[in-house]
């Protein structure tokens, strides 16, 4: 989910890229497809969607001001969870498990099997973006607008062009998440928002440039959730999250992998 | 400007003449409220730079003072909104300290955090705030012994509030201190080597902005006679944000401007929808406005305010 | 420039829209739900409803008045955004605005309990469909206020029945953190008081939660011998489904709230064995033959799958008892009446309301209880084979 962070904006519709992906799963669920299949087209679907909305919001409006692209990330937000809403309904769909059978047992812990499934995808997704990024030349040049858009346009890359591409990426990997997250859940209209929020704390935990800093504040994030809900009352376990989120960023303002950017000063 | 305040003061006065639905009032009311949250934001955001995705935080400190003291202790609404403010101020002077040392997406997310965290509060902490169904039957407004009971007085009260506090933020940044902050927003570093203490100012600039929310929300918990956590989430922060964007941020003006075009439109949309659309309902209104706000940000992308500046021509430098 | 000229106007063309006058010899009826925000699982059945009966009252031609003739019925449906403050801004435009005789809102017990003073003063009908008990009592300052779900407390006078058969003495309780689970939490303490069960581990979820985990191994640490829930699902199924996969057998007992497809749904085979108190919508086919609400349970049930394609829903239930309540009323109302008088009658007629079968229960109101309903309303249910089951005491 961080890939949204190279293009310098926070994007309050990630969240609904991901319940787009599960919903689309849903609703070709129908269509007996083999699974696989089905994932891909969803990914794929989505995906465009992603790159489509780029055009027609973010790319007019592309000289503006952050805070004025983030404002427009948050209507795109409110219209796509509207539409869900009308097309799919209120009523929550379940998801099938990708492999159905009883949670595992390691040791004392007990987990579940798309627990695996999610573990493994994570995995999956971060050495498909490392390659990415270190050695791939879209890769490359993405990293590069993220870093200093001015010099990457004077070297001769189309930093609106990378826009459109970090948009689809991040859309397509929002429904992907979407997609391995909903058999423990539910596919809800509304789950966007609640899992775009705990994307964002996870990149911000582990600092906003680097991948693998958000899986990690992820990691982090889920365990402090639920340690805190083994230790105090469960419900403020959220309390807690957000406390801790808000003492990393008082002790490490760079996030907790982000490197010292302050340098000179 | 001075004739702009007394046209303003003027229009104002009248309009609740012109306007006599109930719910066109209502609206106004809130018009009003959001005027004031708002232009703390625009002081914030505009002028310090500095972004708050927690405001509502505030807000609901104020509404919760105010419910809680009048209803469980029957102090007068007066003193409570008092306290509210004083409360909110010295919450975000405290937070304030760590926060504003952060930057950009990072301030943005602390500021979030904030605001849900005070959230949860407001929910877990039953004894005091009623928990999920919130503090029933708060009392009307009353200042020395007059009361607020009617729609029209409560516009007459919220409408001079957010005119007080446009010009105390009108004040604020021909003062000294709006001066040294526009110098922070322009570049920290050179404003920091030309003596300026920014991280003072922007904690002052953020107690100010957290004090005038907490003024709103006092004043909506006795409006609305009820206080319920449900209206001081992330979501009414983020709301509070796109009005100031939608206004604008580089003028205090932009606060009433996009209080008022986003509290309309809202209203406008739930009002005009049916008959474009036979069939349209909650789902149709609400895609509608997101699709409107995208609009609008596209082809306003500084706000209301400049926008309406660049249509009239005008010539003269910005308003800052 | 122009740019923003065409939005000025567009936006001025907005606000000046005039407003459509009402004639005046029509009934009309304000109705508000939340379509969007949190609560729409509860307000689009019911809008869904509103919108069906306006369409089929507008087939026929509305309906009879006192003096033999018909007059159409106008229903005015709105999204209050699961906000209070929205909910009350539409109850204000619906009386003084459009003139309703009858306000029915809302979805949820904070949104409902918000615009009680605004009825009241107005001297207008309000009729909630949500649950609290607090929206129609203290009775002496609810005159105007009527509501038709079932009051949490006939829900935990079943559970509580069930578990004083089983001679339990030791349950835990998980409620969702809302005012929805707080107050049946508190229904469910009031009715334990003195009934020899007691409470050994309490704890609540949020309704976005994902994992109840660490709750449930506490239950399951706690030494009680069955647990009661009190949420609605997503939330709910969650609890159930991480219930099993912990390998917990105690009976699991849940409140109304999971009284939807849903529920099931999303529990999968979890839900299975599930039991919990519910109005009769549910388990219409397996009712007895005798009892007084089944034809209108079967009738409801296929007109509103018919019409909407969807499962059924009590939440449409409710919208609909409040709907077919305030026609009836109308019947003896005229509705060229002055405002006031007609809103009056209105509401005396509500509360003369006696032996109405609709799909909540029989309701007979009366001037000392606005909701008319009791412990006959509901019954008792479990979940077999993915579908809800009568369960008479017998069968305990």
């Amino acid at each position: 989910m961080t890939i949204y962070n190279v293009t310098g904006i926070i994007n309050f519709a990630q969240g609904e890229f991901a319940m787009l992906g599960a919903m689309v799963l849903v609703s070709l669920g129908s269509l007996d497809l083999p699974r696989p299949l089905a994932v891909a087209l969803a990914v794929a679907a989505v995906t465009c969607v992603g790159g489509l909305l780029e055009r027609v919001t973010i790319h007019p409006a592309r000289r503006a001001s952050p805070v004025t692209l983030i404002i427009i990330t948050i209507g795109v937000d409110i219209s796509v969870r509207g539409i869900a809403l009308l097309v799919w309904g209120t009523d929550p769909y379940p998801l099938p498990p990708f492999t159905p059978g009883p949670p595992l047992r390691l040791g004392g812990a007990i987990i579940t099997r798309q627990g695996v499934w999610i573990l493994g995808t994570t995995a999956v997704t971060l050495a498909f973006l490392y390659l990415f990024f270190e050695h791939t030349y879209a890769g490359k040049t993405l990293r590069a607008c993220a870093i200093n858009p001015l010099s990457a346009r004077l070297s001769g890359i189309r930093p609106d062009r990378m826009s459109l591409c970090a948009f689809a990426l991040s859309a397509g990997l929002g429904a992907v998440a979407g997609i391995v997250i909903a058999p423990l859940t539910l596919v809800s209209y509304d789950m966007g928002l609640h899992l775009g929020l705990r994307g964002f704390i996870a990149a911000i935990m582990g600092g906003l440039v680097n991948p693998a800093g958000a899986v990690v504040g992820a990691l982090l994030l889920a365990v402090l959730e639920n340690l805190t809900g083994g230790l105090f009352r469960a419900a403020y376990k959220e309390a807690v999250a957000f406390l801790v989120l808000f003492l990393i960023l008082f002790f490490r303002p760079q996030g907790l992998f982000g490197r010292n950017r302050r340098g000179g000063l | 400007m001075r004739w702009t305040w007394a046209g303003s003061l003027v229009l104002l006065a009248l309009l609740p003449l012109v306007v006599r639905k109930p719910s066109y009032l209502d609206v106004l009311i809130y018009v009003g409220l959001y005027t004031i949250v708002t232009s703390g934001l625009c002081l914030l955001t505009g002028y310090a730079g500095q972004i708050s995705l927690g405001q509502a935080a505030f807000y609901g400190l104020g509404a919760y003072a105010s419910a809680i003291l009048t209803v469980g202790y029957g102090v007068p609404p007066w003193g409570a909104l008092i306290v509210g403010i004083v409360l909110a101020a010295a919450v975000a002077f405290v937070f304030g300290i760590p926060i504003l040392r952060l930057k950009g997406h990072y301030l943005a997310m602390a500021t979030l955090a904030f605001g849900i965290v005070v959230y949860l509060a407001f929910v877990e902490f039953t004894d005091l705030t009623g928990g999920p169904s919130g503090i029933p039957g708060v009392p009307p407004f009353s200042l020395l012994g007059f009361r607020f009971d009617s729609d029209v007085k409560r516009y007459y009260l919220t409408t001079s509030a957010a005119l007080l506090t446009l010009f105390v933020a009108r004040n604020v940044v021909d003062s000294r201190i709006g001066r040294a902050l526009r110098a922070v927003h322009g570049s920290e570093v050179a404003a920091e080597t030309l003596g300026v203490d920014t991280a003072k100012h922007k904690l002052q600039i953020f107690a100010l902005s957290a004090a005038m929310a907490s003024l709103a929300g006092s004043l909506y918990a006795h409006h609305l006679a009820l206080v319920s956590p449900a209206a001081f989430t992330f979501v009414a922060s983020v709301e509070f944000v796109v009005m100031a964007a939608v206004g604008g941020l580089a003028s205090v003006w932009g606060a009433p401007f996009g209080a008022a075009a986003i509290t309309i439109l809202t209203e406008a949309i739930r009002r005009v929808m049916p008959r474009l659309l036979s069939h349209a309902s909650g789902e149709h209104e609400v895609i509608a406005y997101g699709i409107l706000l995208v609009v609008i940000m596209i082809f306003l992308p500084e706000g209301l305010v400049a926008g309406l500046r660049a249509s009239l021509g005008a010539r003269r430098q910005p308003d800052r | 420039m122009s740019r923003m000229r065409v939005l000025l106007l567009v936006v001025l063309a907005l606000v000046l829209t005039p407003l459509l006058v009402a004639s005046a010899q029509e009934y009309r009826i304000g109705f508000v739900s939340a379509i969007t925000g949190p609560a729409s699982s509860l307000g689009v059945p019911e809008r869904d409803v509103a919108v069906m009966i306006q369409k089929e009252l507008e087939g026929k031609g509305g309906i009879t008045g006192p003096d033999g003739k018909k007059y159409p019925v106008k229903i005015f449906v709105h999204d209050d955004e699961s906000k209070v403050d929205t909910t009350k801004r539409l109850v204000k435009k619906l009386i003084a605005e459009d003139g309703v005789h009858v306000v029915i809102a809302s979805s949820q017990s904070p949104t409902s309990l918000a615009v009680v003073p605004d009825a009241t003063e107005g001297k207008v009908p309000l009729i909630s469909m949500a649950s609290s008990h607090a929206i129609v009592t203290p009775i002496k300052e609810r005159f105007w206020v009527f509501k038709t779900p079932q009051s949490n407390i006939h829900v935990s006078a079943h559970q509580v029945r069930y578990l004083l058969a089983k001679r339990y003495t030791k349950i835990a309780s998980l409620y969702v953190n809302d005012a929805f689970g707080e107050d049946s939490r508190r229904g469910l303490a009031a009715t334990l008081k003195d009934s020899g069960i007691e409470v050994v581990y309490e704890d609540k979820f949020e309704q976005t939660d994902k994992d109840m985990t660490p709750q449930l191994t506490r239950v399951k640490a706690s030494g009680a011998q069955a647990l009661v829930v009190h949420a609605i699902p997503p939330a709910a199924s969650i609890v159930t489904k991480q219930f099993r996969d912990l390998g917990l057998t105690i009976p699991l007992i849940h409140n109304h709230g999971v009284g939807n497809k849903a529920f099931v749904d999303l529990a999968a085979g979890a839900a299975d064995g599930v039991i919990f108190p519910i109005g009769k919508m549910l388990v219409a086919e397996s009712l007895p033959d005798a009892d007084p609400q089944k034809k209108v349970l079967l009738d409801f049930v296929a007109w509103y799958e018919k019409g909407t394609g969807k499962p059924r829903s009590t939440f449409a239930g409710h919208a609909w008892d409040a709907l077919q309540m305030t026609l009836a009323a109308f019947a003896k109302v005229s509705p060229g009446a002055p405002l006031a008088e007609a809103r009056a009658r209105t509401r005396d007629e509500l509360e003369k309301v006696k032996s109405f079968a609709g799909t909540g229960g029989v309701f007979t109101m009366s001037p000392e209880d606005h909701v008319g309903l009791d412990e006959r309303s509901m019954v008792l249910v479990r979940i077999e084979g993915g579908t809800w089951k009568y369960w008479p005491p017998e069968k305990w």
